[in-house]
């Protein structure tokens, strides 16, 4: 194994930059290591070898100049979910059959305007519903992390689970992925990576595959903060094509990223000391606190009383949105089309043969509480209850608190083809329970590794912030990894 | 409010997904069990509350009615699994 994919994100820039490497010997070094790795974690679904190559040769004439953009020559993968011209695009699903979009996502432009490479696109559950990417048509991706002592296949989370798990096993430098309910969060607590949703708004929803528009929020998972930093400030920015982008200037966020956390005043909300938390979760939380109070920060307990709402209100919402952004799979425009005797007959039987179990029980969900006569009962309601979450935070924010400490995750990752998940759906759900708040109430939160459980598997972290105060996130991420300055390097078994 | 096979099968044609009649008693498990969850929200008193309509406050943004794009319907319709003449083909749907 080349020891230039081991870099960091910053370490890989600053070095192409210094000439000490080459962006197609780097891009060359990823390329080689996922031709070795990439069967046993199943984390591209798609490698665009031949492209990353060109557009590494591109960099390297303007390396060579002393130009090049942010993230010149730093070689990336893209969830599936992006749009990217003329390759693989299919929001890990069978519908999309061979789709290549004829256009580019907003913020893969910005991207690749910064100079980065892309290397391929990454497994994902289909179309971002799941929180252990076993849902994908194109199976599940096993995370590079197992328990000490087992050879068991674990889940790295999910929706962005490819994107997770190509980080942490050192398959690209950094990711894109996406966040509905946890989908960028959770996957990193699962690997040991740094996962941040930013505030609704800050990074353009043009030409990234829609789940739940209202709660959709692209972000880059990376493996230290400083880098989410650095990705971020490249994706980031007004986008006029997508009307919910919001006009606001785009911070340097990794001038935050060393600021420290002294005077700040973090909020523990006492909502969150779930039943049945296992004691680990709150020692490690309780860590998590004392690590902040001794950098200078005021630890003060808030109260959310809406908390435990979120996550049912969550499961209208989202899939109400979901069935009507998926009506457009229907055979017609893209995708795989299976006949039938009059266009109903074969918009039903495309869409039951291209969706898979999940996002077909979401769609019949959301067609169920958005049908006449129960729209009032169940979306209505829903949306009211997010008024009250949001209104919870509003109010903590408007009593002093900067940021919210939470952890992450109800627990470490969980193993492939977990029976009791697979048999309640709400099992999985809960997954999301510390993530979805922050989703509904359009907030930004980062997730950073902060501990590892007893059998040796990472657990992470959340902080909470204003909206588009993605600095403060950064600042407190970073103290946390500093203080926990532990080495999450998966032991590679691959 | 709880959901049978009979419902489930209405659902699934206003979905526009072919349900297997063997399937719709298991579906209408599964669906009853996220309704159940999702019943927590009767607990919450909402008098007076405004239902959401945006996480961050915002106006929509106006421009002015004019064509800033197209032109270009083979590109559109490059993906169709059939097209014609820059159409999306179907099957028929007049007699």
């Amino acid at each position: 194994m080349s020891d230039l994919i081991k870099l960091s994100l910053k370490a890989t820039r600053d070095g192409l930059k210094n000439k000490d490497f080459s962006a197609v010997e780097i891009t060359d070094s990823y390329l080689s290591e996922i031709e070795k790795s990439n069967s046993k974690l199943n984390a591209y679904i798609s490698v665009e070898a031949e492209q990353a190559r060109v557009m590494a040769k591109a960099s390297d004439v303007k390396l060579a100049k002393g130009q090049g953009g942010a993230l010149e020559g730093v070689p990336l993968g893209i969830k599936d979910l992006f749009s990217t011209k003329g390759t693989h695009t299919q929001a890990g699903s069978h519908i999309l059959d061979g789709f290549k979009p004829e256009y580019e996502s907003s913020i893969t432009t910005n991207l690749w305007n910064d100079g980065a490479v892309m290397l391929g696109k990454l497994n994902m559950d289909e179309f971002a519903m799941g929180s252990s990417n076993e849902t994908s048509y194109y199976g599940a991706v096993v995370n590079p992390w197992r328990a000490k002592g087992s050879n068991k296949d674990l889940v790295p989370g999910g929706s962005s689970g490819g994107s997770a798990a190509a980080v942490s096993a050192w398959l690209c430098a950094g990711a894109t992925a996406t966040d509905t309910g946890g989908s960028i969060r959770q996957p990193a607590a699962f690997t040991g990576t740094v996962g941040i949703k930013p505030t609704y708004g800050r990074c353009s929803r043009w030409g990234v595959v829609a789940f739940a528009s209202s709660l959709d929020q692209a972000g880059p998972i990376t493996r230290t903060v400083e880098d989410s930093a650095l990705m971020l400030n490249s994706m980031a920015g007004f986008d006029k094509k997508d009307s919910t982008s919001v006009d606001i200037s785009v911070p340097d966020f990794a001038t935050a990223v060393e600021r420290g956390v002294k005077g700040l005043t973090i909020g523990i909300p006492k909502e969150y000391r779930m039943e049945g938390m296992p004691q680990e979760i709150e020692t490690l939380w309780q860590q998590g606190m004392a690590w902040l109070k001794d950098e200078g920060a005021i630890i003060k307990d808030i109260s959310l009383p809406n908390t435990k709402y979120a996550l049912p209100a969550y499961y209208i919402v989202a899939p109400a949105e979901a069935s009507s952004n998926l009506a457009r799979y229907d055979g017609v425009k893209y995708g795989l089309r299976v006949a039938g005797g009059s266009i109903d007959e074969m918009y039903e039987n495309t869409r039951a043969k291209g969706f898979g179990a999940e996002v077909q029980r979401r769609v019949l969900i959301g067609t169920y509480v958005l049908s006449a006569g129960y729209y009032d009962a169940y979306y209505v309601k829903a949306q009211k209850v997010r008024t009250l979450i949001k209104r919870d935070f509003e109010q903590v924010f408007a009593d002093g608190i900067d940021a919210i400490l939470t952890p992450a995750t109800p627990s470490a990752a969980f193993g492939v083809n977990d029976q009791e998940m697979k048999e309640d759906p709400v099992k999985m759900y809960l997954n999301d329970i510390f993530t979805v708040t922050v989703n509904m109430a359009g907030l930004p939160a980062i997730a950073v590794p902060a501990g590892k459980d007893g059998s040796g598997l990472p657990l992470a972290l959340q902080i909470i912030g204003k909206p588009f105060d993605e600095e403060t996130l950064f600042a407190a991420g970073r103290v946390i990894e500093r203080s926990a300055n532990i080495d999450f390097t998966p032991k590679k078994w691959w | 409010m709880s959901v049978d096979a009979d419902i489930v099968r209405r659902i699934g044609h206003l979905a526009r997904i072919k349900l297997k009649e063997e399937n719709l008693q298991g579906l209408a498990g599964e669906l009853n069990t996220i309704l159940g969850f999702v019943e927590q929200l009767d607990e919450v008193d909402v008098s007076g509350v405004e239902p959401m309509t945006s996480v961050i406050p915002s106006t929509l943004r106006v421009r002015k009615d004019e064509v800033t794009d197209g032109g270009y319907s083979d590109k559109i319709t490059s993906n169709a699994p059939i097209s014609e003449d820059g159409f999306f083909m179907v099957p028929k749907v007049v007699e």
